[in-house]
């Protein structure tokens, strides 16, 4: 295997049941687990530097202000965006690409205007476009997902003539494996003259990330997902574009200059950043990122491909099973499957009596499920401290499933 | 979780005694969980003392929610309309031999009751 003997970085995955089980955690396209040093970094700063950031003149607010923007520096390197001014703090990858919806969105598209999105897409990178779709009298088109889990790219082509404003897709579907060809996708829109948002939460966990190769207008991401804390993700969008779009929220921090009835923006990145943020998981978010980039992502990309590639031919041995989603090429490490003879529900819960924690019910992807005729898949979901034993496991678990149901 | 899965809910779940439906039927009730994707349907036949005569459940969900579907019609049949709407959710944990669920296998349990108290009383709500 391309990583060994990190288990001992991450505490809970010691834990071990009143059974001796030890914890068997299948389910990081939810929330990844965080390492020590993660964890150590946001004591570090309760302990010794609790202050609020940016205008504290003391040293405490100082190295506050210090270690927050040096975690946008870090992000900004793990992304090769070109500047940390293009790195807008958020609370997660929906709040992103809410924030896309709500400034660009509404200044720029106007009745009549399409976006295209995919069947597979996650709520938060739906939902948002509902809303301003039902706000302006816009229209939403979808590209079709085939029955191998890929995305229909020819219909793809098709929707481009209708020179849409806007395509925004997943990196990597957080159901099915999928891994889009976003750089050529890219290219394509930005031909149609649309721009391109891409929904990373998926996708920058697992493989590396180069916006400006792919040339992503938007990339929106988390923290939680890829070893950091919950309450912090991130926008990174071109620079030019930042500049032009209104404010999101209102408050402090994002205003230069105020006056009774009006006031003036702050400069990027700040111009986005409302409030007092959340220091602690920034930090965090900072040393999730210097833990990846010790790991490396390619190794981490290595390792998932071998485990999943394995899940899935000891998945496919376990009698009725089926998995929803590409079973070969390129693919992600989430794993979705039915089993015919029994619900999610019912799975998850044998599993955890085998303390396997997996996934039961339609992973926020409503529409994606319809399309598979399945109300809810169970899914497994790995990540770099997962072994091919706890694949093992994960079997005999879905073996004792079939003993109750089958 | 192996008390979870005794032979009784299995043998509910697999084989239940009152799932079909009922045509004609003079209620039916319908409603769903979407977090889970489970989907309940109920059928009832009430005579002129408002007495259920007979009953059945149709739809889809876990061994949970089908078991107590089945259970909670099967306790229905015979009882007064008006009776129903006493029913709690200590009835149906009854019914399937739990002291308590966890908050996500309790909506399971409780869907059945949901759908025939959305049903009598026109309302969705019936956790309290």
């Amino acid at each position: 295997m391309a990583i060994v003997n990190i288990l001992q970085d991450f505490p809970i995955l010691n834990q071990v049941n009143k059974d001796g089980k030890r914890l068997c955690f299948l389910d990081s396209a939810a929330t990844s687990q965080k390492p020590e040093t993660v964890i150590e970094s946001m004591n570090h700063y309760y302990r010794t530097m609790n202050a609020n950031i940016h205008r504290g003149i003391y040293q405490i607010a100082e190295q506050a202000t210090e270690a927050y923007e040096k975690s946008r520096e870090k992000i900004q390197e793990f992304i090769h965006a070109g500047s940390s001014r293009e790195i807008i703090f958020t609370r997660n990858t929906t709040e992103s690409i809410n924030l896309v919806a709500n400034t660009w969105g509404k200044q720029n598209l106007k009745k009549g205007d399409l976006i295209i999105l995919s069947e597979m897409e996650h709520h938060a990178n739906l939902i948002p476009w509902q809303i301003l779709a039902s706000d302006k009298g816009i229209s939403l088109e979808f590209i079709p997902v085939q029955e191998n889990g890929q995305l229909n790219l020819s219909e793809y082509q098709r929707l481009l003539n209708l020179q849409p404003k806007l395509v925004c897709v997943s990196g990597m579907s957080n159901v099915l494996g999928t891994v889009p060809p976003v750089k050529q996708m890219a290219v394509d829109a930005h031909k149609a003259g649309a721009l391109f948002l891409v929904d990373g939460a998926q996708m920058i966990p697992h493989r590396k990330v180069d916006v400006q190769d792919i040339d992503a207008d938007f990339f929106a991401f988390s923290a939680h997902k890829m070893l950091g804390p919950t309450g912090i993700g991130a926008l990174y969008g071109k620079e030019a574009l930042l500049e032009s779009m209104p404010p999101f929220l209102g408050g402090g921090d994002m205003i230069s200059k105020v006056f009774l009835r009006s006031f003036t923006t702050n400069e990027l990145p700040y111009k986005f950043e409302a409030g007092t943020p959340s220091i602690a998981e920034a930090i965090g978010f900072g040393a999730a990122i210097d833990y990846l980039n010790q790991i490396g992502m390619d190794a981490i990309w290595q390792h998932e491909v071998e485990i999943t590639k394995y899940a899935i031919q000891e998945l496919q041995k376990v009698p009725g099973l089926k998995i929803v989603g590409p079973t070969d090429g390129v693919r992600g490490s989430a794993v979705s499957f039915t089993l015919d003879y029994a619900h999610p529900h019912d799975v998850a819960q044998i599993l955890d009596s085998e303390y396997i924690c997996v996934r039961a019910g339609h992973h926020c992807a409503m529409p994606l499920h319809t399309r598979f005729s399945v109300p809810a898949t169970t899914r497994a979901s790995f990540y770099l401290y997962n072994t091919l034993d706890e694949v093992d496991r994960l079997k005999t678990g879905l073996e004792k499933v079939y003993h109750f149901f089958g | 979780m192996d008390d979870m899965y005794r032979e009784i809910i299995l043998d509910h779940y697999k084989n239940p005694s009152y799932k079909g439906e009922l045509d004609p039927c003079d209620l039916s009730f319908e409603d769903e969980n979407p977090l889970c994707g489970d989907q309940l349907k109920i059928y009832l036949r009430v005579n002129e003392e408002g007495i259920v005569t007979d009953a059945r459940f149709n739809g889809h969900g876990c061994a949970i929610s089908q078991a107590a579907a089945d259970l909670v019609v099967e306790s229905i049949i015979g009882k007064n309309v008006e009776d129903l709407k006493k029913m709690t959710k200590e009835d149906v944990l009854d019914l399937l031999g739990f002291n308590d669920l966890g908050p996500v296998r309790l909506k399971c349990a409780l869907l059945s009751l949901k759908v025939l108290k959305g049903g009598i009383y026109g309302v969705k709500d019936a956790e309290e």
